[in-house]
């Protein structure tokens, strides 16, 4: 089942991913319209680029911007989920070495406790981000099962990566359970709202090229997100 | 009864047409007939399948449903946080759900389609600025509206108003004659007391080609007075066309796109006649939006941008104001507490918050100006955007949605507001109105001419 899990199914979870991601990338791009969006992309590069790029690093800083700032507790909760799941897939050193193995690639580990740290502030923060969504009415009337199952499939592999780190009951169980939920999520990312994942750069960008280029940003206005 | 009388699909593009819209006292049969209205689901799953491209539909199908952009809404604020307010949910609940049906909705469904794009998002586009991913919701909202529209679900009001810029090329009954022969006389009156004092018309190559907003021409011709004044105050060599003058846009708030393209091009018609070095509109915020921001989309134009410059009065004001072209006596400064309105559609959605803040520095003595909170790009909408003013089927709505603005003004504590901005000075008015709260309301240009330090040249003989 290891084998299985390590091999066959690795490359088909990181190829579906992969290749989805990048058609989509592709799709999303060709898609805009500089009529139908009335932002004229392709005549003024420049401003375009500066816009896009702003737009994307702001909003990447914890507190970076407005939104983040005047709504500190989901501000701490979604970067307590996303630097974890940013960072652990890539840097916890278990990863790097089976993507070492795997694919040549060496990347450098995370200490032990930072990684520790980081899973657990995932899961707690995952909790709190159910949490918000079953109480805060805002939140709640928009809420579907679909956003439950996201979460679900998203904190999966925090949590068996847990249970086989701490050895409780069976380690290869947990182990393989880890790995599995991992290439679950894998696939899931192009065909599902996790696909924000790469089209939330997109999306940004795009948004960043509107006000690059048409609201304010050659006008030498810098956008306060 | 599919297609009404008054309401249907079809846009009203006769003066007769919209004589007889107008007969039908407050759209009572307008929106009895739209009850009976049928949705013609081909076209609309069509028409979305042409126009709804990647953007919006990446939107749609990423937002998390996470409620931040909920508190970014005024109207959400104001309606008691009512969940059904956040901009994400309305969004989702309107245009998502048609498109989820591939256009299989029906009247009711898009009656309330009508409400929600017309009474619940004025398109101030301040939630676009509060979410993670990006999403603009008014931007959204505005794509709706074009689809409600197109199938004949559109307040009373706007289907006229659109049908007036079809007609009239202006957004009421204003013709290329009244515009000028209004301008002409309203001139003559004050040039007693501005020697030499003119309106020139169809000039070519001036240096300044003005349009303006066609109310002023109806109901505050004092304002085209003001604007001469100032302009030859400021020795401007500038022009009005005697066509292609009017640079407001209802049609936009209607959804009308077609018409959008007709009244914009009437005033790039103007500037590629007249070839000014630069277009300068009145102080009104969704004119400068249609011509200059979004037109030279519906115009076609590749670049994004109008034929010869453009730029909003409060640019001009500023630049002639830090130039010394306009001096400023300041003995005749404002020494009140006063505070500023930032218009959605030139300050959020393009950037102008400098030139307001430059014209208060010469305008207003030291440590009298108050900025409202939050200010600036992150300002609320004035409460009667997006065409919410207008609309006579949702006023009770439009002066729930008044209650942000006037809490923020009160919040400042000044008595005076200056609102270079028709649609937010329409609504500060009405929110006197409803909420008396003693406060006094004004554009730009007449508390300028009252300050400012004349040439002895300029000045009338004695």
């Amino acid at each position: 089942m290891h084998d299985l899990l390590t091999g066959v199914f690795f490359w088909i979870a990181l190829g579906v991913c992969l290749i989805g991601m990048l058609a989509r990338f592709i799709m999303y791009f060709r898609g805009l319209s500089w009529q139908l969006d009335r932002v004229a992309y392709t005549s003024h590069p420049a401003a375009g680029v500066k816009g896009a790029v702003r737009s994307i690093y702001k909003w990447l800083i914890p507190f970076g911007t407005y939104g983040w700032r005047t709504q500190p507790f989901i501000a701490v909760a979604f970067f307590g989920f996303h630097i974890g799941a940013v960072l652990l897939p890539f840097f916890l050193l278990g990863h790097t070495l089976f993507l070492k193995e795997k694919l040549g690639i060496s990347f450098i580990s995370l200490n032990a406790t930072v990684a520790d740290g980081l899973a657990w502030a995932a899961v707690i923060s995952a909790f709190f981000l159910v949490l918000r969504r079953l109480v805060l009415p805002e939140v709640r009337i928009m809420t579907t099962l679909q956003d439950y199952f996201i979460l679900l499939i998203s904190i999966a592999p925090f949590a068996t990566g847990l249970l086989a780190r701490y050895e409780i009951g069976n380690y290869s169980f947990w182990l393989n359970m880890h790995i599995f939920c991992g290439e679950l999520l894998l696939i899931a990312i192009p065909f599902t709202k996790l696909s924000h994942v790469f089209l939330f750069f997109a999306s940004r960008a795009q948004l960043g090229m509107d006000f690059g280029i048409k609201r304010g940003g050659m006008k030498g206005t810098k956008m306060a997100w | 009864m599919p297609e009404g009388k008054f309401c249907n699909k079809k846009p009203v593009d006769t003066a007769e047409g919209i004589t007889q819209l107008l007969s039908d006292t407050s759209g009572n049969t307008y929106y009895k007939e739209m009850k009976e209205l049928t949705v013609d689901s081909d076209l609309l799953w069509k028409t979305i399948q042409n126009t709804c491209k990647s953007r919006i539909r990446t939107w749609l199908e990423i937002c998390a449903h996470c409620g931040m952009c909920a508190e970014s809404c005024f109207l959400y604020q104001v309606n008691g946080r009512d969940p059904k307010q956040v901009p994400a949910y309305k969004i989702q609940s309107t245009l998502g759900k048609i498109i989820q049906k591939k256009g299989k909705v029906d009247n009711a469904f898009m009656r309330h389609a009508m409400e929600v794009a017309w009474s619940q998002c004025t398109c101030c586009n301040r939630c676009g600025m509060y979410c993670p991913h990006g999403i603009d919701t008014g931007i959204m909202f505005g794509y709706l509206r074009g689809l409600l529209y197109q199938q004949g679900f559109v307040p009373w009001e706007l289907k006229i108003g659109a049908g007036m810029h079809r007609v009239y090329n202006a957004q009421m009954d204003v013709t290329d004659a009244d515009f000028v022969d209004t301008f002409e006389w309203m001139v003559e009156e004050y040039e007693e007391d501005y020697p030499g004092l003119t309106v020139p018309v169809d000039k070519e190559g001036a240096d300044i080609m003005y349009t303006v907003n066609a109310r002023e021409v109806k109901h505050y011709p004092e304002d085209l007075a003001e604007a001469a004044v100032l302009f030859h105050m400021a020795g401007e060599n500038w022009t009005v066309p005697s066509k292609g003058w009017e640079e407001t846009s209802l049609a936009m708030f209607a959804g009308d796109w077609a018409a959008c393209k007709i009244q914009v091009e009437s005033v790039y018609a103007a500037m590629e006649r007249l070839k000014p070095k630069r277009m300068i509109g009145t102080e009104c915020g969704h004119a400068h939006r249609a011509t200059v921001i979004e037109g030279p989309y519906w115009a076609g134009r590749k670049d994004g941008l109008p034929p010869v410059e453009s730029i909003h009065y409060v640019e001009w004001l500023a630049e002639a104001l830090n130039t010394g072209k306009l001096k400023i006596d300041p003995s005749k400064r404002i020494k009140e507490l006063v505070t500023l309105q930032d218009s959605c559609n030139y300050i959020r959605n393009q950037g102008l918050k400098q030139a307001t803040r430059d014209i208060m520095k010469h305008i207003v003595e030291p440590g009298y100006f108050v900025e409202m909170s939050p200010n600036k790009e992150h300002n609320y909408c004035c409460g009667g955007g997006g065409g919410f003013n207008g609309i006579g089927l949702y006023r009770k709505q439009r002066n729930i949605a008044l209650i942000k603005k006037r809490d923020q003004i009160l919040a400042t504590g000044a008595k005076l507001v200056l609102a270079p901005c028709h649609n937010c000075w329409d609504a500060i008015r009405d929110l006197e109105e409803e909420y008396d709260i003693g406060i006094r309301w004004s554009f730009l240009k007449p508390v300028i001419i009252k300050m400012l330090d004349i040439p002895d040249h300029l000045k009338p003989e004695e």
